[in-house]
């Protein structure tokens, strides 16, 4: 029980089983806000007993019932507080009887489409992007509260308040336990995959040089993922978010070096990209394509495909990039898309086309003062070889930019150049 | 995004507060008090500290053998740090709005105040360069 191997399949059947148990007690007590906290303490009472009992035999009942005596505690306490407050003596008892059904609950079969209905209740429009990240993680993914805080590096009890605020939101919506109709399925599936591609980039983000202990969010948002795909076939875009994710998230160790030192994609050892991931992306992004309405991640994924499938930096397909970054543009336009388009464009038809396309960005409040267009720039006056302006730039992107290791590359990039500066060996002449 | 805020202030501001009244000083503290609590009642609250008063600041640097040499006298318009909080929110308008509450916060006579208060975001770890 104690050895690490056994601990961690432990702890994910524990995340895996969360949601199902918070389904079947939400449910049976018609309350989403108080079965959350109930299946939370049961899932901490099972990591405090599991590895010293043993595991039980049937796990799942085992949550469903340390989870309804808790509700059947808060129920009592709650009518008692009442009783109290009014000095009435016949106080309504709303889901006491429940108690009764909870070995029918154990019995029955789990109802996949409960997991589902928690995602769509979590990923509530009315929620902010962090407070819907930190619920999702939570109610769906199985996390304790302490993990969570962990990964966005916060105190416990911040995260335990964000958590909770953003219970009162969903409640105060008046949003009942049911799976939303088709219709509104349709419209709030985009937020729902935004929540899950933030906890990916928020996890992929963060692992330069990042500490072990930290959990790996990114992992967490494939798995997520990966269940929704189960769950809603039907709806292609979700495998193109899991085709992103996974043709990122092969790059991983690659793009650091042993200092958390960032190493650009034109750099990196192309052996250490994860063969697996890339071939099971590749494989969700192919069926997706076949089946028509390409969206903007299947577009995405589609980029990060022809990246991860040129051997060396050079066998890059360059003009077939630039086509799906047009493509891109016109599904979703925006600037950071222009951005990446220059890139393409410079590659394919030198870096003078690519600082033509940035021009008309100087008059985008998005994207005027962002740092990312001094890096772009800075990177283009390199290939162009005129390293005085490809240096101020870069120390322009230095000074904008809010990330620690992207500062330090940006900088290094800027001292690199100007120790080359006498001997300038333009890319394109 | 984590943003710090920062409470800056001159040696003679300090030496102005510890004249404040009575009354002042504990609605001041009392506004301090309730200000983290809303921080942290709302899920944003990281870390704070206030920091010791200036009397006593040093400036360090290392002598030739890395010995310490100590410097303590600064020029009277020279700003210190006088506390700080640490908040993690959705972007940069929502630390203004909160930096704006403190700035407010208790001024002398019951009125409320107006000392500025830097915002500066906090370097992530993080890197979406794209790579």
């Amino acid at each position: 029980m104690n050895s690490p191997a056994s601990v961690i399949p432990f702890e994910r059947s524990l995340r895996e089983l969360a949601p199902q148990v918070l389904g079947v007690v939400a449910r049976r007590f018609r309350d989403f806000s108080s079965a959350e906290d109930a299946v939370q303490e049961a899932m901490l009472a099972a990591f405090r007993q599991w590895p010293q009992e043993g595991i039980p035999e049937n796990p799942r009942a085992w949550l469903i019932r340390v989870a309804s005596r808790r509700m059947t505690d808060m129920v009592r306490s709650e009518i008692a507080r009442r009783e109290r407050e009014t000095a009435m003596t016949t106080v309504e008892e709303p889901a006491i009887e429940a108690k009764e059904d909870v070995e029918a609950d154990i019995e029955a079969v789990m109802d996949p489409e409960d997991s589902l209905v928690l995602l769509f209740m979590c990923c509530h429009p009315a929620l902010s992007a962090s407070s819907a990240i930190a619920l999702t993680l939570r109610a769906v993914g199985g996390l304790t509260t302490a993990e969570i805080a962990n990964a966005f590096l916060v105190p416990e009890a911040t995260m335990a308040q964000r958590i909770s605020r953003a219970k009162q939101s969903i409640k105060a919506s008046n949003v009942g336990f049911r799976l939303p109709a088709p219709q509104e399925r349709r419209e709030r599936l985009p937020t729902v995959l935004r929540v899950l591609y933030l906890i990916f980039s928020e996890g992929y983000a963060s692992s330069i040089g990042a500490q072990l202990q930290r959990l790996d969010l990114a992992r967490e948002a494939i798995r997520l993922t990966r269940s929704a795909m189960v769950l809603l076939p039907e709806d292609v875009e979700i495998a193109g978010v899991l085709a992103l994710m996974l043709l990122t998230d092969a790059r991983r160790t690659a793009r650091a070096g042993p200092d958390g030192e960032l190493i650009p994609l034109d750099k990196q050892d192309r052996s250490q990209w994860d063969r697996a991931e890339i071939a099971e992306g590749t494989q969700l992004l192919t069926l997706a394509l076949s089946k028509g309405a390409v969206g903007l991640y299947q577009l995405q994924a589609a980029i990060a495909a022809v990246h991860d499938e040129a051997a060396r930096a050079q066998d890059t397909d360059w003009p077939q990039i630039l086509a799906l970054y047009e493509l891109l543009r016109r599904v979703s336009p925006n600037p950071m898309v222009t951005l990446n388009q220059a890139v393409a464009a410079a590659m394919v038809h030198g870096p003078a086309r690519g600082l033509e396309l940035l021009q008309p960005l100087d008059n985008d409040d998005r994207l005027s003062s962002h740092y990312r267009l001094d890096a772009v720039r800075a990177h283009l006056f390199e290939m162009l070889g005129d390293f005085e302006k490809a240096v101020q730039h870069y120390r322009g992107a230095a000074a904008g930019t809010t990330s620690l290791p992207e500062q330090n590359y940006l900088i290094a990039q800027a001292a690199r150049l100007e120790e080359a500066r006498d001997k300038p060996t333009p890319i394109f002449p | 995004m984590k943003y710090i805020l920062m409470m800056n202030a001159k040696k003679s501001d300090f030496e102005a507060y510890a004249r404040w009244s009575k009354q002042d000083l504990q609605a001041n503290v009392a506004f301090m008090r309730s200000f983290t609590k809303e921080l942290k009642d709302s899920g944003v609250f990281v870390a704070s500290e206030g920091l010791s008063w200036p009397h006593e600041a040093k400036l360090v640097r290392a002598g030739s053998k890395g010995e310490p040499i100590t410097d303590g006298v600064f020029p009277e318009s020279k700003e210190f740090l006088a506390g700080y909080w640490i908040i993690d929110v959705e972007g940069p308008e929502q630390a203004y709005g909160i930096a704006a509450r403190l700035s407010q916060g208790r001024g002398t006579e019951g009125r409320t105040g107006s000392m500025s208060v830097e915002v500066r975001q906090v370097l992530s770890g993080h890197s979406d360069l794209g790579l």
